[in-house]
């Protein structure tokens, strides 16, 4: 990864590509690159639709060699949907394959004036970039059906679906899994409508003839590598219940701890959680001839997630993740995993962050515009999404919006993005994580579920504040720091309960660029990192009272524990006070 | 007393889902989970009335007790 490419889409006589070498940006990936780029190039108050916004895709620092989750792709810009910094991260095949081309970044800039649609073509060869508006408003699945019938299999692809091309804020982009599925999606944020924006429709992504990319100290980073994987593998979070349930394993545990937002963050429980849950749904799963555990991009050994098939045993989705299975189930009314899978793919197919999109549901069902529980009518408003009507650009355009247009009150948003699956009134760790993280609510940004509920990495009292603002910031910073190395986040589970496990990640890290990885040195880029996106969100106009959550969380006590969001304001504001 | 039991994920394979049954006076999380033959080490999240609750406590007449194993996702 020693060089980066920028696409000027607005170049007078057609797209121009600049390939260059890495300068003051070398040693970055992923969420650290894509983040840098954006704060110190993207003007603050450009508009997120607009020719100076840029959009920044990175593989992780560690992504294309032979080290294990090392696929994770970032996304970044400035945010149409938040007017934050956003980084959007996926799995699937692009970060390997572009990293093993040597791409550090590859930013799309500028805007072109027609109404051309491009593809990407990225190979050995160099980048072309092709008018091709014969893909214009396909969806994600037959969009990629199309396009490997001209690339191939061997090949990996980023696509947006309708939804990107039409500019909604909720528009994901797309990664092609092993199988060439688009089911792997830079979700938040609507970094779709960005590439929309700039005519960009599909990237193609072919390492043919390249290798994987060789450490400094190939000897060292295979030995940290394998005992990486060991602890990867012994751990009951990472080898056992992950592989076996997925990440819906939640549906349960949340329940129970009466954390699960239902009906659109009405009370904390639901009384159809166990007919939805990760139990029930590998048990189908594996019962319809679909798998409960596979893995999103080669080289992962936890693989998370399965195939869930439809009642006649055909292809339906990827297994829906706890965060979809929530937003379309339990946060609607929805007990039925056939009509959430159903909505899973549509989501998929259309390009929209299954998160945003559920959520917007809910809150159109408190407009009145379905009953809580109604999976026609959940599905009905969906598909306004992917005709593009007027109401479908209204549900588009995310939770804060619809509420807005709707006349809703009770709308779950941070920064204008929809809250995911933990009601931080029963979980106040993650609530402190929701309201100050950069990124809009984001449950990844600083997963203080780990310790509030599920006691892996500590033991921290989700009813109570105390804790709460020195765990959320260092997790915090620890997940900046992992969100740049191209791992996926999930093997925080490990490396946060054995140390030895921490140190192997820190061996990968410092023998693959031939120096020495200290705790202290993640710690410091993960500063760097969130430094930067805060930066820019200052610059942006955001200030602490932007650090909050919807007042209801403060006034309205949720069952079963009748609590409120108790946090104090002055204690949020210490959350980047290091 | 009657206690009632839930378990999750790995836990329900060989033993059930919810089960309620009569335990004596004094019995704690500890007990229940030894009579089922879940390895203490195995234990991840055990809550009671919806609460966090630790090996040694003592568990009351009408209590729902739910024992996971180690779980994690998001």
């Amino acid at each position: 990864m020693d060089k980066i490419a920028r696409i000027d889409m607005g170049a007078a006589g057609g797209p121009k590509v600049t390939v260059a070498g890495l300068g003051d940006y070398a040693g970055l990936g992923g969420r650290a690159m894509t983040s840098l780029v954006v704060a110190a190039e993207v003007h603050p108050l450009a508009h997120p639709l607009g020719a100076e916004n840029k959009l920044v895709i990175s593989p992780g620092m560690l992504s294309g060699t032979v080290g294990s989750m090392t696929g994770r792709l970032s996304v970044g810009c400035k945010s149409p949907l938040t007017g934050t910094i956003k980084e959007s991260n996926a799995g699937g095949q692009a970060a390997q394959v572009l990293a093993r081309l040597g791409y550090a970044a590859v930013i799309l800039e500028g805007k072109p004036a027609g109404d051309d649609l491009y593809k990407i073509v990225i190979s050995k060869d160099g980048i072309k970039v092709i008018v091709d508006n014969s893909l214009k408003l396909m969806d994600n699945y037959p969009v990629v059906e199309k396009l490997r019938k001209e690339y191939g299999d061997k090949v990996a692809y980023m696509t947006i679906g309708s939804a990107g091309e039409r500019k909604m804020l909720a528009a994901s982009i797309a990664c092609t899994d092993p199988e060439l599925r688009p089911t792997r999606h830079c979700g938040r944020g609507g970094v779709g409508a960005v590439m929309g924006a700039k005519r960009v429709k599909a990237i193609i992504i072919d390492d043919a003839g390249v290798t994987m990319r060789p450490a400094k100290n190939p000897e060292a980073y295979r030995d940290a590598n394998r005992k990486f994987v060991e602890g990867l593998r012994k751990h009951p979070v990472t080898g056992e219940g992950l592989p076996a349930y997925g990440t819906n394993v939640l549906t349960n545990v949340l329940n129970e701890a009466g954390g699960y937002p239902t009906n659109n963050f009405k009370t904390g429980q639901f009384e159809g959680g166990s007919k939805i849950s990760g139990e029930a749904q590998a048990e189908l799963e594996i019962k319809r001839g679909g798998s409960a555990t596979h893995g999103c991009h080669r080289g992962c050994v936890i693989q998370c997630s399965g195939i869930y098939n439809d009642k006649d045993g055909k292809y339906l989705t990827k297994q829906p993740e706890y965060e979809t299975v929530w937003s379309h189930g339990g946060h609607c009314g929805i007990s039925n995993l056939d009509a959430i899978a159903q909505m899973d793919y549509m989501d998929d197919n259309f390009g929209v962050d299954t998160i945003e999109m559920g959520v917007t549901i809910g809150v159109a069902m408190d407009a009145g515009l379905a009953e809580f529980g109604d999976e026609a009518g959940a599905i009905r408003l969906l598909e306004e999404v992917g005709k593009g009507t007027p109401l479908g650009c209204v549900l588009g355009s995310g939770a804060g919006i619809t509420g807005k247009v709707f006349g809703v009150e009770r709308v779950p948003v941070v920064k204008n993005q929809a809250l995911p699956a933990y009601d931080p009134r029963a979980v106040q760790g993650i609530g402190v994580t929701y309201a100050t993280t950069t990124q809009g609510a984001d449950h990844t940004a600083g997963y203080a579920i780990a310790t509030n509920i599920l006691k892996v990495g500590g033991d921290v009292d989700p009813l109570k504040t105390e804790g709460q603002i020195e765990l959320s910031r260092n997790l915090q910073i620890a997940t900046a720091a992992i969100d740049s190395t191209g791992m996926c986040l999930f093997i925080a589970f490990a490396i946060l309960d054995q140390p030895e496990t921490f140190q192997a990640l820190l061996d990968m890290l410092g023998s693959f660029h031939g120096i020495t990885m200290t705790g202290d040195d993640v710690v410091a880029l993960g500063k760097k990192v969130l430094s930067a996106e805060r930066d820019f969100n200052t610059r942006a106009g955001f200030t602490k009272h932007d650090d909050r959550l919807p007042r209801f969380f403060y006034t309205e006590p949720v069952a079963p524990h009748n609590v409120t969001f108790m946090m104090k304001d002055e204690e949020l504001d210490e959350v980047f006070n290091w | 007393m009657n206690i009632t039991v839930k378990l999750f994920a790995s836990f329900r394979t060989g033993r059930f889902d919810i089960e309620t049954g009569d335990y004596p006076a004094g019995t704690t999380v500890a007990d229940v989970a030894d009579s089922l033959n879940l390895p203490q080490s195995e234990l991840g999240i055990m809550m009671i009335n919806n609460r966090h609750v630790k090996l040694d406590r003592q568990i009351a007449e009408g209590d729902i007790l739910a024992l996971f194993p180690l779980l994690g996702g998001g």
